[in-house]
């Protein structure tokens, strides 16, 4: 049994304490917008926040967060999808299949988070997810007009 | 009617003389009725048979309806088609076709309900028919000032038959509102930036279990012994069972093996983990890709079955005034989509409903069929999103692993997830090759011949037993079909055999033809001491217009080689336009070099030109890469755009990063830690699109979704070698410049 905070909502959980946050997320709780595709942390298309912190909740045993520590899916992001970061994803059509830019969103907004203006090279090093679809340099103007606000492209 | 040159094989396509998506099984379709629903509240709801992988189609079909329609794109919703041939006509997602072949289909299909609307309009009227136009949602009748929105005129437009398909009303292409206009975004896009979208992995019903499965790791092989006991000991384990092996070679069907079923997907890989299985590996258990590679190597060093011939290659080979050759090796790839394949299937009453991400929804109906024993009728494939396809998700053996699993359980739900450790371990992997070059050069540096071996085992393997050459639409992704201006030229296909099974990545046999060539271009530009781009237009020759079955492609896309011939212009044109961007001539920085490469697939023209630094260490990187497509007429410029953006990235990959390599069967790669995709940090820094503008929509169209990726890794070796003098041979680059 794990009790867990996500999105303001405290969710009691029956599952074995190693099972990934990322499975009880997706299955237990059944909010599907965190994704699997790796499982070793490598791709990053699990990024959930924990206390604000981008986490690849693939490997995050449970039993390791407390049900005081906050968890944010890409569901509790923003109510209606109008967070900065959605938005600029939104003006720059930035999705191909769209299946890594949850994961892609929320570590984009933790590092807007923490680095309100990054540069060129910040984006590059902090962003490291994988898109096969190949949407990169979109993310990175993306990451870019919301920083500036949505204001202006590029 | 085809002219089969001598010596090639006498394989026509399916259906004779039937080309485009006449040719394809089920053909097409325009009725609006299957297509379109208007609700009475004004929102019209396009219903889209092709699978959306990231290629946009549920856009820009849903564009193409709205545009003949006259509908407001606020408006205008999609849904997703389930597989149902027989309703929809052909819904294969491949072969960059579909709005090849459903752009004129969906524009009648537009046209048709805007006209019933028109007429529905001016029959409440009374009015002539020609007096009433709809545009924007509202059907208007200007002499008398009267109007009806969409919404009004629903009901009464249905009641009307279809109007035949000669007497639509097409629009022009200068009154297009979104057709060729970038006036509409991504119509999935809140869903993918809110987590709503639905993917295959998604998919939940009550009651739902989970199952993963372990495969034979080597091809051909199956389980000779297993213990279930620790599995079974799992918290969450329900049952393990196991799966037949496939007869060889195992077209679409399952690999077989042992599956766990479980109440959540982390309890099935824990009880997979502690399965005992004892593998009985089969014929395959010693194919390695270094022996593999040398094996190739020599096959591509004897002449072999000849595939294409023109003029007399030994004669004027010997005549040259200088000879040059070389080889190539372009590894296995994995398609790896980042949704890896996954799917969910219950049985209910003799009925069996699939929810999967398939990019063959009517090959995955027929399969589950056949292998849950059911009638076609009584099987349901509904289509998700797909994370990504680049032909992984043609193959139905895993929505096929999911519904044998919901059999094993008594027609409960079970839901089979792919880890990604199954896929790279269990793929239909693009071909390996080595492809040999030789040219022979006149005392200009001219080539007067032209011989290319090219040794890669076939996809037809997974259908036939141990065939040992390139299937005619192998050999038309840039074999025999390239347009060169050489009056000598022969193409070999040697013998090669199939270890493990050999399917579609995007792009297919144009990825290796296309390297080597376009590699051995600016190879003898150097032996020449020309500039590579020159060079390259020399070869193209002058604008001309060539019958692609003159030179032994008999396949051409599955087009009609009158409709598409290869417009040598029209590469010329993209080849100029790529070098243009990029600044080709200026001065680099020391380590900095410029490539260029031009290809012809999937009826486009696509050059690339990139720029790349190789620093301290042999550290790449690629500051910029300017791509140019010529696709005719296009729907969606944007989605034009992000398909050319990426496949400029997945085109870094493999020419850097990405390779499966083979030991004792095995796939040595697990996961992304050693299947090296692009990320941010190497993808090419800048990328730009160059789009060739055509607005004659009595065109054809042309692929999008494949054409891009071939050129790309050629440019990128063509520019290391410009920076370095360093000649790249071999795929991936990877280490290869740190000596
Ligand atoms: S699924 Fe977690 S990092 Fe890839
Ligand atoms: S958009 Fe498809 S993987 Fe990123």
């Amino acid at each position: 049994m794990a009790s867990l905070t996500i999105n303001g909502t405290v969710h009691e959980v029956d599952v074995e304490p190693d099972t990934p946050l990322l499975w009880v997320i997706r299955e237990q709780v059944g909010l599907t917008g965190t994704k699997y595709s790796c499982g070793i942390a490598q791709c990053g298309a699990c990024t959930v926040h924990v206390d604000g912190v981008a986490t690849r909740s693939c490997t995050l045993p449970v039993s390791a967060v407390t049900p005081e520590q906050r968890i944010v899916t890409i569901e509790g992001l923003s109510p209606d999808g109008s967070h900065p970061v959605q938005k600029a994803w939104l003006e720059l059509d930035v999705p191909q299949c769209g299946y890594c830019q949850t994961g892609q969103i929320m570590a984009a907004a933790a590092l807007l988070q923490a680095n309100p203006q990054p540069s060129d090279e910040d984006i590059t090093v902090e962003m490291t997810n994988i898109c096969r679809c190949g949407t990169y340099n979109r993310i990175k103007a993306a990451i870019k007009l919301a920083a500036n606000g949505g204001a202006i492209r590029g | 009617m085809f002219v089969l040159a001598a010596g090639l094989p006498t394989i026509l396509p399916a259906q004779e003389n039937k080309f485009g998506a006449d040719g394809m099984p089920n053909g097409w379709r325009d009725d609006p009725t299957i297509y379109i629903s208007l609700a009475e509240d004004g929102t019209v709801t396009v219903t889209c048979h092709r699978s959306e992988m990231g290629q946009g189609v549920r856009t820009s079909i849903a564009m193409v309806v709205a545009d003949e329609l006259e509908a407001d794109w606020a408006r205008v919703r999609v849904a997703q088609a389930w597989g149902d041939e027989e309703r929809f006509g052909n819904q294969d997602t491949d072969g960059s076709r579909s709005l090849r072949h459903w752009f004129m289909p969906m524009r009648r299909a537009g046209g048709a309900a805007r006209t019933m609307l028109e007429q529905a309009a001016a029959a409440q009227w009374g009015v002539p028919e020609n007096e009433v136009r709809a545009a924007n949602h509202v059907v208007t009748h200007a002499p008398s000032g009267r109007s009806l929105g969409y919404g009004a005129l629903a009901r009464a437009a249905a009641m009307l038959p279809v109007p035949d398909r000669g007497t639509v009303r097409l629009k022009e292409s200068s009154a297009f509102r979104y057709i060729g206009k970038d006036t509409v975004g991504l119509i999935d896009n809140y869903d993918f930036t809110t987590g709503t979208a639905v993917y295959g992995i998604d998919a939940r019903v009550e009651g739902m279990l989970y199952a993963v499965i372990a495969r034979p790791p080597v091809y051909g092989g199956k389980v000779a012994s297993y213990d279930a006991a620790n599995a079974l000991k799992v918290p969450g384990v329900l049952k393990v069972v196991t799966i037949a092996p496939p007869p060889i070679p195992s077209e679409f069907e399952p690999l077989g093996g042992v599956a766990v079923i479980a109440r959540n997907t982390w309890a099935a890989i824990k009880g997979r983990e502690a399965l005992k299985v004892n593998w009985e590996d089969g014929p395959n258990a010693a194919y390695s890709s270094d022996t593999y590679r040398a094996r190739l190597s020599e096959a591509a060093g004897k002449p072999g079955k000849v595939v294409r011939n023109e003029g007399d290659v030994e004669r004027a080979m010997a005549g040259a005034a200088k000879r040059v050759s070389a080889e190539y090796y372009i590894p296995h790839l994995a398609q790896s989509p980042m949704e890896p394949p996954a799917a969910l299937v219950r049985i209910v009453d003799g009925a069996a409903e699939a929810w999967a991400c398939t990019q063959a929804p009517q090959a995955t109906r027929g399969l589950l069929a056949k292998r849950l024993g059911l009638p076609v009728e009584k099987v349901k494939v509904n289509v998700t999103l797909l994370g990504g396809g680049f032909g992984r998700k043609s193959k139905p053996d895993f929505v096929v692993e999911a519904g044998l699993c919901s059999q094993a359980m008594d027609g409960a739900p079970v839901k089979v997830t792919w880890t990604r450790e199954d896929d790279l371990h269990h793929g239909y992997y693009h071909t390996v090759s080595v492809e040999r070059l030789e040219a022979g050069l006149d005392a200009s540096g001219k080539p007067v011949a032209w011989l290319h071996r090219s040794a890669a085992p076939t996809i037809g393997s997974i259908f036939a037993p141990d065939p040992k050459h390139e299937l005619p639409f192998e050999l038309g992704m840039g074999l025999v079909n390239t347009p060169f201006d050489i009056p000598n030229i022969r193409a070999e296909n040697p013998e090669a055999a199939a270890h493990v099974r050999i399917g579609w990545f995007r792009a297919v046999s144009n990825i290796p033809h296309a390297f080597a060539i376009q590699s051995f271009v600016a190879e003898l530009a150097h032996a020449a001491g020309r500039d590579p781009k020159d060079y390259l237009l020399e070869l193209i020759g002058p604008a001309r217009i060539i019958d692609p079955t003159k030179i032994g492609d008999v396949w051409n896309h599955g087009e009609d080689p009158e409709r598409y011939p290869i417009d040598t212009g029209r590469l010329r044109r993209v080849v100029e336009t790529a070098a243009e961007g990029i600044g080709w001539g200026r001065s680099l920085p020391k380590g900095s070099g410029v490539g260029i490469a031009g290809h012809y697939s999937f009826v486009s023209y696509i050059a690339v030109a990139a720029e790349v630094a190789v620093g301290d260490g042999g550290r790449l990187s690629i500051p910029r890469v300017d791509i140019a497509i010529d696709c005719g007429p296009m729907v969606n410029p944007d989605r034009v755009r992000s398909q050319m953006e990426g496949a400029v990235i997945m085109g870094a990959g493999l020419a850097t990063s990405a390779e499966i390599s083979f030991k004792n069967g095995r796939a040595e790669q697990n996961n992304f830690d050693t299947y090296e995709l692009t990320r941010i940090d190497s993808a090419p820094r800048e990328i730009r699109v160059h789009l060739l503008p055509s607005t004659d929509y009595a065109r054809p169209l042309g692929g999008v979704g494949e054409p891009g990726l071939p050129p790309v890794a050629p440019a990128i070796a063509n520019a290391v070698f410009a920076a370095t003098g360093k000649r790249i041979r071999q795929l991936p680059i990877r280490d290869q410049l740190s000596t």
